[in-house]
């Protein structure tokens, strides 16, 4: 078998961000007429890598080769016209002009300055044509769907000469038949000699449309593989890292839950996640588990009524309740702290006091505001509690370490005092003394009669804490496990792979 | 293979909807008119509208490339009013030519669009914030030159002012119509055949993509704000033309008028989507409406401001069911 020669080296790749190395002596390679995943969990450098070579950031370390000669692209533009062209998750075209601007705006054909209207139907047609589509290159682009709408970034993309193609999770928002349609056009390129870089965190189509992977982790390189050579279990394993050194369990001995506080049957959400059916008990400990994108936060969501469920019911205590807004899944004393915290949870100019009593001060509503002595009594109570440093409430949550920002997040709900707590990756990117004591407090929480839904990236973390463990793999809750003795994080990556077929 | 259409009910493309029912609204307003009161179904009493508000249209052109990135220009009328009282006050005190007031006049309003689109972009400020200190600055800077009325006795102005120009069957327009017309073709020629006019419907319609794909964003914003600046100057001499005189009080709140007149039209005020004949429509209708009520005598003047808030209403929640549906 001969090797071709790849029109696209990078090696020993470092990227430094101020407190973090985000990528380390990464080394990628791209052969033309293939499609090379790039693979690797949430943070693990993925984008970052992209946006080196894309020219979105400069590197620190290492050199990129484009057809044998060395380049360093200062930014987007300079790279697509090297011939690297990048398609984003997000749609980036403007929906409101035509299928045919889309695809050649800032690039028209034009008669002594005056923008050509026919011509540039008629390319735009031929680019479409390339990719096996026709449209009317003349209507909105609003009118098609997002499918469509990859496809017409893709036209866009391949019309200055790609030599490279990057997709970057394109089919995050795709159905089952647009992907495949999306496929059909990636095998067509690939055929003219187009190397393509494909992210996407869905395995089976990672299986289904590479050739090769390169599969990243904390920043590091970690290989580089033919897919087909490549277990999907391995592949997991090498994604999440194991960590073998398994810690005790907090949970020792076996509770019995008998009294459901909240059950969810046949819960589901067009789009987010294929219906499920989920019971949390009183002071049990449910852990999701799954890769990224696989509808771990959507479950949160939808138990919280920040999303609205299409299909299915819930009880809360055995009465059937209407989550349909977060307001009224509060008043059934359910807690939500959001993945983001940044974005989602905290108010960065609000002191941590301000930050903590906000929940509190929002289910008394406006007009009886919580006495200033009663905050000052809790959030002392809950900087103690919680040992958030530094323990002085005035301080704004701004100038707090990212653990110490968890906590005040963790602290505002607690003062609810509610009986479900959902924690969606409360641990990430924290430092590992925080890690322990956030686990300490939730092993707490259950002791004391709460029910906590624990979602996280790290399946230790997971196998630590909950008393049972839900599956989940492209949106669909594919398992549930007891957590015994018979529960490893080698089983729950099996289960995860192989999308609790082995059952 | 995917060749989707809108439904396939509707012979008319969507984007053409607003203009459509601006457009039948007009003619309703024309045969409910003419029907009611005698001597009003004639061409002329169109034509009047056209005569009567060449200056707001001139305007109402700018209003609409900023409108369609997006943006809003609150300076516009006090830009009218500043350009009247220079052109008054250079040709009544030092006696100054009228080819030298009127290109000065111009670049002035240009320049102030300029700034506001300078510090719009480059500081990434609000554009109701920058244009609403620049109505206030071009507003106090008219009553630096005077607090009177100034009359323009100047022969070129007054012959302007005063020029019938005939077309067939009794039918006549001023000479400002034909500027008016003139800046209305070239407008519109810009917005659809040039690269320029197409980058303001990409910057409206997504910044960000626009950015992406590699357009020339900022200096766009920048060049809609110049060019609102240009036609409030124009329009400034359109109605120094009509009035013979500069005052500071002059076009007070026709930047209301203007934003009124677009989104009449159909332009989105979200930005990229609209087009500069519903624009065209926005002000005959706005015109159409004074008319109705001189015609109708008992009616109080007033009775304008009340009619153009309905429509208003009525075309912002029509707005918003377009930008519903096309989100799915």
């Amino acid at each position: 078998m001969d090797v071709p020669v790849p029109v696209l080296t990078m090696r020993g790749i470092g990227k430094q961000f101020p407190g973090v190395k985000a990528l380390d002596g990464v080394d990628l390679r791209l052969l033309p007429g293939e499609v090379h995943a790039l693979m690797g969990e949430n943070g693990a450098g993925k984008s970052t890598l992209i946006k080196v070579l894309t020219g979105v950031h400069p590197a620190d370390a290492g050199t990129i080769e484009l057809a044998g000669a060395p380049v360093a692209f200062g930014s987007p533009l300079e790279a697509q016209q090297a011939g690297i062209s990048t398609v984003y998750q997000e749609v980036n075209l403007c929906t409101n002009l035509s299928v045919a601007e889309n695809i050649l705006l800032g690039r028209e054909p034009r008669r002594w300055g005056r923008i050509d209207w026919k011509r540039m139907r008629a390319r735009a047609g031929e680019l479409l044509s390339r990719l096996e589509l026709s449209l009317d290159v003349s209507a909105p682009l609003s009118t098609y769907s997002l499918a469509i709408q990859q496809m017409v970034a893709i036209a866009r993309a391949i019309d200055v000469d790609a030599r490279v193609l990057i997709l970057d999770e394109p089919t995050s928002s795709l159905d089952a038949d647009e992907v495949l349609q999306l496929f059909r056009v990636m095998r067509r390129l690939k055929e003219e000699g187009i190397a393509i870089l494909f992210v996407s965190h869905f395995l089976d189509q990672v299986y289904e449309i590479s050739d090769r992977m390169t599969i990243l982790r904390n920043g590091r390189l970690v290989g580089e593989f033919m897919t087909e050579r490549l277990p999907q279990v391995e592949l997991v394993a090498k994604m999440i890292g194991q960590e073998l050194a398994a810690l005790e369990r907090l949970h020792g001995e076996a509770k019995v839950f008998d009294r459901p506080l909240i059950e969810a049957r046949g819960l589901g959400r067009a789009g987010a996640i294929e219906p499920f059916s989920l019971t949390v008990h009183e002071g049990e400990v449910v852990g999701l588990a799954g890769l990224l994108g696989s509808g771990r936060t959507e479950i949160a969501r939808l138990l919280f009524g920040a999303d609205h469920a299409g299909t299915g019911e819930i009880t809360v205590s055995g009465s059937p309740a209407s989550l349909r807004t977060p307001r009224a899944a509060m008043t059934h004393k359910i807690a939500f702290c959001s993945e983001n915290r940044k974005e989602d949870g905290l108010i960065p100019d609000l002191t941590v006091r301000e930050n903590i009593i906000l929940a509190l001060q929002a289910t008394r509503g406006w007009t009886r505001p919580v006495p200033r002595e009663q905050q000052d009594e809790l959030v002392g109570r809950y900087i103690k509690a919680l040992k958030i440093s530094p323990p002085n409430p005035e301080h704004l949550v701004r100038n707090l370490s990212g653990g110490n920002q968890q906590k005040v997040v963790l602290a505002r709900w607690l003062i609810l005092e509610p009986r479900l707590l959902i924690l969606d990756e409360p641990t990430r990117g924290i430092d590992v003394g925080a890690k322990t004591e956030i686990q300490r407090l939730v092993a707490e929480l259950s002791d004391g009669g709460v029910a906590v839904l624990f979602i996280s990236a790290e399946l230790e973390e997971v196998l630590r804490l909950s008393h049972k463990v839900e599956v989940l793999r492209d949106r669909r809750l594919v398992a549930e496990l007891p957590n015994d003795e018979a529960l490893t994080s080698d089983v729950l990556m099996e289960t995860i792979a192989s999308g609790g077929r082995a059952e | 293979m995917s060749t989707l259409t809108l439904g396939g009910r509707t012979a008319v493309p969507a984007k053409y909807l607003p203009v459509l029912v601006t457009g039948c609204l007009f003619v309703a307003m024309f045969a409910v008119g003419g029907f009611r009161y005698e001597g009003f179904a004639s061409g002329q009493v169109i034509l009047n509208v056209f005569i009567d508000n060449a200056f707001l249209l001139v305007v109402a052109v700018g209003m609409t490339f900023v409108i369609l990135t997006g943006g809003i220009d609150l300076s516009v009328g006090s830009v009218v009013a500043l350009s009247t009282m220079i052109s008054a006050s250079l040709m009544e005190g030092p006696g100054w030519p009228p080819y030298l007031v009127i290109p000065l006049v111009l670049a002035i309003g240009s320049g102030l669009g300029l700034v506001m689109g300078y510090i719009v972009h480059a500081f990434d400020i609000q554009p109701f914030i920058v244009t609403l200190a620049g109505m206030f600055l071009a507003r106090g800077l008219c009553y630096t030159i005077g607090t009177d009325s100034i009359p323009i006795r100047d022969p070129t102005f007054t012959a302007f002012a005063q020029t019938r120009i005939d077309l067939f069957a009794d039918l006549w327009i001023s000479p400002s119509v034909v500027i008016a017309v003139v800046v209305v073709v070239v407008a519109a020629y810009v917005l659809h055949y040039t690269r320029f006019g197409r980058s303001v419907y990409a910057a409206g319609g997504s910044e960000q993509s626009a950015l992406l794909m590699g357009l020339p964003v900022g200096r766009t914003k920048i060049t809609v704000y110049t060019v609102s600046g240009f036609c409030s100057a124009l329009g400034g001499v359109l109605l120094s033309f009509y009035m013979l005189s500069g005052y500071g009080l002059h076009a007070a709140g026709m930047e209301l008028d203007a934003i009124a007149a677009v989104v009449i039209g159909g332009t989105l005020l979200t930005g990229g989507s609209g087009f500069l004949f519903g624009t065209v429509l926005g002000v005959l209708v706005l015109g159409l409406i004074q008319t109705i009520i001189i015609f109708e005598g008992t009616l109080l003047s007033w009775w304008t401001k009340i009619f153009i808030g309905m429509l208003l209403f009525v075309f912002i929640l029509l707005q918003r069911l377009f930008s519903a549906r096309s989100r799915r």
